[in-house]
């Protein structure tokens, strides 16, 4: 396999052999490094900053492209396979693109019983798109996301960083207006 | 945007959590909080109390851990290894509020984050922590920024960092946000993820206490156990433990709140053992026209409980004995019109779904928990369905995994088979049909 491919599913295949060659261009901004070397002071071990160092570089890119796996490795000092462990495990680091605003929706029981269940359709209606999808403009991805811890104002779903609840599924599309 | 507080007037000697939560609702700053006997307790303790004798105040006091376990927290101090030869190790604050229907810690963390960091450095210096993490999950965006913001307030005035408050003892604490996961907040799991690693819980003896975050000595407590340490030291364990007089053993006051299809959903701080029918009451009682079936006493891992049981008081041991548990007391209600068989999916989806994998009654039991219960919802279960999941939660129970998560996952499965086995008969269509006989594929479901 040539280690130059651009196809997705080979380069990943490719890393898992040579984890000091990045599969494509990607270069850790002098900030993001920045960000990652700070965040390694306060812990024991370097390894412990490896999800703080995913959200760091998710958070301007939006999403952790395959090269940001070896970035993240070489600045940490632990074996790529270990960082990519991680960034599959947590749900909120995302390993393919994202749209623009995620809508997080809260599918847990107090939400459930407080109709989730149309809100989700509501959404899926609007949008089109089902949970783990992005619409073709880019503009949402749609996901489903533990209890936010806001059952006195449920159904309740972030997008980005605003909470929202109770929503009724009435006012999804004007909701969505809200972010462009 | 403000959890709901129900009104109720409040002072320091009855409301030790919540006296300081403003009518505006906005943060309570370090001014403020200290006009109000705020980082006194700190300054008491590291003047007059040595750690044993501070520990010994707690385990009098009968603070159970809040999180849901409900182990004393004074024990588990008491049970930290310390002395000669042992570095210093770490407090971690469980702030990861996953369980499903609880929203009290960031009520705690938005609003009062000075009392949150006065607790941790009382923790710390019970336990000989050098530092102390804030663990918070990573959707609780206000909290994290007010936090990160009280840290500072607090550093500058030399109440955190080298000589806290003057005083012979350094503590620091760092706030480090999470990137999802239910299972973080079981206590080994989330030291896996403090570390950096995939949040698999880790098996116990050791105990965190012997050896945690990085082999050395960590204590995990949750939020509210940690708001209740300042109030203790401050005034006393004969007064905390008088707040819930003879309504219980359990000491002090709890968060207590209820959400689902009642009129005002909400939370209250009332003395420990308080009645779900008073928590309801407050809450306006069930929305018209809709009557209370079954509640969940305290998240999504509690079991079944029925309007018989409304007047028991809420704490550990009472709710134990009916069947289920106090986890985080704060309740849901489910109405008469709302299907228990379709809740219960929900609940193993979501438990399923957050499984880390790593022990195989959990990692297999599960999903195929859901698929069963998938189709007995569309009415499309087959004969011996119901049996199978006896079996399943039986499987899933206590002492077969790592960590609590598929025992937590049993318990509403349990419970909801025992109070409503009629709706999960009702589901079955295919009575001449065999049960499911093989286990289900992984990622099938």
């Amino acid at each position: 396999m040539e280690p130059s491919t651009r196809d997705a599913s080979a380069s990943s295949s490719y890393s898992l052999i040579a984890s000091d060659q990045y599969p494509d261009d990607f270069v850790l901004s002098d900030e993001e490094r920045e960000a990652i070397e700070q965040e390694k002071g306060h812990f024991e071990n370097p390894r412990a900053a490896s999800i703080e160092a995913l959200k760091i570089v998710q958070k301007r890119r939006g999403w952790v492209p395959d090269g940001a796996i070896y970035a993240i490795s070489n600045v940490l000092g632990i074996p790529s396979s270990d960082v990519e462990g991680v960034a599959t495990f947590y749900s909120l680091i995302f390993r393919q693109p994202v749209g623009r605003h995620v809508i997080l929706i809260c599918d847990s029981s107090s939400c459930f019983l407080t109709d989730y269940e149309q809100l989700r359709d509501a959404f899926t209606r609007e949008l089109g798109i089902g949970f783990g999808q992005t619409t073709e403009d880019n503009r949402f991805t749609l996901l489903p996301v533990c209890c936010l811890g806001a059952c006195d104002r449920g159904p309740a779903l972030m997008i980005d960083e605003d909470l929202h609840g109770p929503v009724d599924p009435g006012d999804v599309a004007s909701l969505l207006e809200q972010y462009a | 945007m403000s959890s709901r507080l129900f009104h109720t007037s409040r002072n320091p000697e009855t409301h030790p959590l919540t006296f300081r939560v403003r009518d505006d609702r906005a943060p309570v700053g370090l001014e403020e909080y200290q006009d109000t006997r705020g980082y006194e307790a700190v300054r008491n303790m590291l003047r007059d109390l040595s750690p044993d004798e501070l520990i010994e105040r707690m385990k009098a006091a009968n603070v159970r851990g809040r999180g849901g376990g409900g182990f004393s927290a004074g024990m588990k101090w008491s049970l930290t290894m310390k002395g000669e030869g042992v570095p210093r190790g770490y407090i971690v604050c469980n702030a990861d509020e996953m369980e499903p229907g609880t929203f009290k810690d960031r009520l705690l963390m938005e609003e009062l984050p000075h009392l949150l960091i006065e607790g941790m450095i009382i923790a710390g210096y019970a336990n000989n922590a050098r530092l102390g993490y804030i663990f918070l999950r990573g959707e609780y965006v206000e909290a994290a920024h007010r936090i990160e913001q009280a840290l500072q307030e607090a550093r500058a005035a030399g109440i955190l960092g080298p000589k806290v408050c003057g005083y012979d003892f350094d503590f620091d604490i760092y706030l480090h946000t999470g990137a999802g996961r239910y299972i973080c907040g079981e206590e080994t799991a989330l030291i896996n993820s403090l570390e950096g690693r995939r949040a698999n819980p880790r098996s116990k003896p050791p105990f965190p206490g012997q050896s945690g975050a990085w082999g050395k000595p960590t204590v995990v407590n949750n939020v509210e156990t940690l708001c209740n340490g300042p109030a203790i030291v401050l005034r006393g364990a004969d007064w905390y433990q008088s707040l819930s007089g003879e309504r219980s053993n359990d000491g002090g006051t709890k968060l207590y709140g209820v959400s689902g299809k009642v009129k005002e959903p909400g939370l209250v701080e009332l003395p420990m053992g308080a009645s779900a029918r008073e928590i309801i009451d407050m809450a306006g009682g069930m929305r018209d026209g809709l009557e209370l079936k079954a509640w969940l006493p305290g998240g999504g891992s509690t079991g079944f409980l029925l309007p018989e049981h409304l007047d028991l008081t809420m704490d550990f041991d009472t709710i134990g004995k009916a069947g289920s548990r106090l986890g985080t007391g704060l309740l849901a209600v489910i109405a008469d019109n709302q299907s228990i068989v379709s809740l219960t999916r929900n609940l193993e989806d979501f438990f399923a779904r957050e499984s880390c994998g790593w022990c195989t009654p959990c990692r297999d039991g599960l999903p195929w928990t859901a698929r069963i219960l998938h189709s007995l919802e569309k009415g499309e279960g087959e004969n011996g369905d119901i049996e199978m999941l006896e079996s399943l939660a039986s499987d899933l129970g206590p002492g077969k995994t790592f960590c609590a998560h598929a025992p937590g996952a049993a318990m509403p499965l349990q419970t909801a088979l025992k109070h409503f086995r009629a709706e999960f008969e009702a589901g079955i269509s295919h009575p001449q049909r065999e049960a499911h006989a093989e286990p289900i594929p992984v990622g099938s479901v």
